[in-house]
């Protein structure tokens, strides 16, 4: 141990491509695996979701009209910044999950991996997804998948980075905008991804982090008219009911939470895309 | 606009159909009982009482769905695929081959003109069965894992204005995935479906495996809240819609919704006027307005509004309102008092709003519900006609400048089912229809439909698809 005094971080939200803090100004204690104190975390209000709702919304247009290449490129391009942030991943996985070193190398490789994984989707969505429709008539018919729009996720709570990712990515691959609320106890992963994806081509606004509590910010996302989908993946213990009696209210898409928090190493298959994708069907006349 | 000259009656004879004076619930392959208080259909053309409809309690749901419990795990379920596959295609024909009977029925039971039950309903219904047939025996190759798993038990509620082929697009693709069905007819039009129970015995499909219960509201909720059901369709309002997501939330229930819409159908100042006339006519009066997809807002350019309106008025003018069963007719009766009293409020605050009543000149019947077509210009995209489903025969007007301003109009609504464009230009049909928010978009035609191709809803529309590969998804676990 050098005597050299550190120079602790000050992790904050990120929202519309910038680094706020809670405009409520509460921030809560963040302790590694040992209850040992590691930061100090903003602590997301209403008004922050509110505000982050809006820039998603904003950003929405832009990110979802990119090409299915842009997308991909700039996806893959927030893996290769990750991979350069690979120790400080590792130290703060293994410091909030408890991990030996090896372990937490394991889960941000796994995490890194699964990014590269969802940036190759974006240009094979519609050709594995859409479809031309034989309709018994003189008409071109095709159906496309289109983003369903801004989604709000409630992330994991246990994996910090890997489970982070492994709902993060499937939504935006997709071209939709995220609102995500991070692991309360676990948040620090979250917040360097945050500065990951603000150095990374990710255009402001199309993901936004709200470190915080998802049981007193779910329900705001769960009933803002201006969110069109609900990840409940990461919802409190006995809040999915409530959370999901909200988003009724708007006909919201809902991704009911798993009855435990799933093994995320294991293959993610295409069902938290197609998730988030709604069908589009375009009919033409044929004639000459 | 007078007429300029009368057709002569050409009525479909209402012999070919046979309406009991009374009928149960269909339960386990019998008509039964129902325990609730029974309820009168009547032809909303005439106000003639039809017959008398069994009306399901909770207890009478609970029946059903143990039956199609039963017949999911001993029969459906174990049944060789290609043969589920079979019983689908023998109730397609027998479709075919009743199919006058089912038009009959359908227009006296709510309303339609026969010409649209005859050409469009049924044979569509008959479509939907031969299509999802084919499915029954090919689930591995539709996309969603190689060996797919019905869910079980199906609750179905269905709404009052396609009454036989909403059927067709829950049964079908329900049937042919493996699962067995519990079906709650609407409360108007609950004939067409009673008699599509007649097919399912002719057919020899074993008992169980669809069941209809009829009743109103509160045998639609018995049979969504039904612990024992799996997986929950439904088409209507956006209201219930709500309410039924609500319901299932925190179950393990499987939930589609076909909603509402408040379709935008926009004409460029390029568009072949009078191809979008007819587009137009077809968009916002087939089915007297009873469609959820309808084009009930019409967004034209400014440099051709004038020129379309006329068109539209001269054409609206020879549209015959009347006998649904005349072969002539175009525009039937409005299915339900209840129904003619929603479309009357919103004209009537349509007006107050400050936009411009239009209507033909035409006689209506003295009895029956009706309304004739209806279209509103002046409408601002505030006014309560430009933003609620009014479900009928009634058209709000409104103009854009350009491309964008149509886009964003169009995409001003919490719905999101359909869209129409009408334009030469094929380059401006791709752009515009990418940008439009809605599941489907018609370009130069307007309210096609197909069984191979996917139709529903973006934002409160609903969630799901029905037809194509996509809507299999909804009646299917995926395997991987």
């Amino acid at each position: 141990m050098s005597d050299r005094l550190a120079v602790r971080k000050t992790y904050k939200l990120y929202v519309n491509g910038a680094f706020p803090r809670s405009e409520s100004g509460r921030t809560y204690e963040v302790t590694d695996a040992r209850g040992t104190f590691l930061a100090n975390a903003a602590h997301a209000s209403r008004k922050d979701a509110r505000d982050a709702v809006v820039a998603a919304r904003g950003a929405f247009g832009k990110w979802s009209r990119a090409t299915a290449y842009n997308r991909g490129q700039v996806l893959y391009r927030v893996a290769e910044v990750m991979e350069g942030r690979h120790a400080q991943f590792c130290e703060e996985v293994a410091a909030g999950e408890g991990l030996s070193a090896g372990r937490a190398r394991a889960a941000v490789d796994a995490a890194v991996d699964r990014w590269v994984w969802y940036a190759g989707w974006t240009d094979k969505l519609a050709s594995v997804l859409g479809s031309a429709n034989p309709v018994a008539g003189p008409f071109f018919d095709f159906s496309l998948p289109e983003p369903t729009g801004v989604v709000a996720v409630l992330a994991p709570q246990r994996s910090s980075l890997l489970g982070l990712v492994s709902v993060l990515a499937p939504v935006l691959a997709g071209g939709n905008t995220a609102v995500v609320v991070t692991s309360r106890e676990r948040p620090l992963p979250a917040v360097t991804l945050g500065e990951v994806l603000a150095t990374s081509d990710v255009p402001g606004g199309v993901v936004n982090l709200l470190t915080g509590d998802a049981g007193e910010i779910g329900p705001w996302l769960a009933e803002h008219d201006d969110v069109d989908a609900v990840d409940l993946t990461g919802a409190p213990a006995g809040r999915a009911l409530e959370l999901e009696r909200l988003a009724a209210g708007s006909i919201k898409r809902v991704l009911r939470p798993p009855a435990e928090e799933p093994d995320w190493t294991a293959d993610p298959g295409t069902g938290r895309m197609t998730r988030f994708l709604e069908t589009k069907t375009v009919w033409h006349p044929k004639g000459v | 606009m007078s007429q300029l000259f009368e057709y002569a009656p050409a009525p479909e004879s209402r012999s070919i159909v046979d309406v009991a004076p009374s009928y149960g619930l269909f339960v386990d392959g019998e008509f039964v009982d129902g325990s609730g208080e029974p309820m009168k259909t009547v032809n909303p053309a005439t106000e003639e009482v039809l017959s008398e409809i069994a009306v399901g309690t909770e207890a009478d749901v609970d029946r059903a769905v143990r039956a199609a419990r039963r017949a999911s795990t001993r029969v459906w379920g174990p049944m060789r695929p290609a043969d589920r596959g079979k019983y689908l295609f023998r109730i397609a024909r027998i479709l075919q081959e009743r199919a006058r009977e089912f038009a009959v029925l359908e227009s006296l039971d709510n309303g339609k003109p026969i010409r649209e039950s005859r050409d469009v309903d049924v044979p569509l219904a008959a479509a939907h069965f031969f299509y999802h047939a084919g499915w029954a025996d090919k689930l591995g190759y539709a996309g969603l894992g190689p060996d797919p798993r019905p869910h079980g038990v199906a609750g179905q509620v269905i709404p009052w204005n396609f009454p036989l082929l909403m059927l067709a697009w829950k049964v079908a693709p329900a049937l042919a995935t493996g699962n067995t069905v519990v079906l709650k007819p609407a409360e108007t039009t609950p004939l067409s479906a009673l008699l599509f129970a007649e097919v399912c015995r002719q057919a020899d499909l074993p008992p169980g495996v669809v069941n209809i219960v009829t009743g109103a509201g509160d045998t639609g909720r018995a049979v969504v809240e039904h612990p024992d059901v799996d997986k929950v369709a439904f088409t209507g309002s956006t209201e219930v819609g709500r309410s039924i997501a609500r319901a299932v939330a925190g179950t393990r229930k499987v939930l589609t919704l076909e909603l509402g819409g408040k379709a935008a159908n926009i004409v460029f100042d390029d568009a072949p006027i009078d191809q979008a006339v007819e587009g137009i006519v077809r968009g916002i009066f087939f089915n007297q307005g009873h469609v959820c997809c309808a084009g009930s807002r019409l967004l034209v350019q400014e440099s051709v509004h004038d020129e379309v309106i006329a068109s539209l008025q001269r054409r609206i003018g020879t549209l015959r309102v009347g006998d649904p069963l005349d072969k002539n007719t175009d525009i039937g009766a409005i299915n339900s008092a209840e129904q003619l009293a929603r479309i009357r409020e919103l004209s009537d605050i349509g007006e107050a709003e400050g936009a411009h009543r239009w209507q033909p000149a035409c006689e209506l019947p003295d009895r029956g519900f009706w309304f004739p077509p209806t279209v509103f210009t002046d409408v601002s995209p505030a006014h309560r006609i430009a933003r609620d489903e009014v479900f009928g025969p009634v058209l709000s007007v409104l103009t854009f400048r350009t491309p964008d301003e149509a886009v964003a109009k169009a995409n001003n609504t919490t719905y999101g089912l359909s869209a129409g464009i009408w334009t030469e230009k094929g380059s401006r049909i791709l752009a515009i229809a990418d940008r439009l928010r809605a599941g489907v978009v018609w370009a130069n035609t307007f309210n096609q439909f197909d069984p191979t191709s996917p139709f529903g809803g973006y934002k409160q529309s609903g969630y799901g698809r029905e037809g194509g590969r996509h809507g299999l998804a909804a009646y299917l676990k995926e395997s991987s």
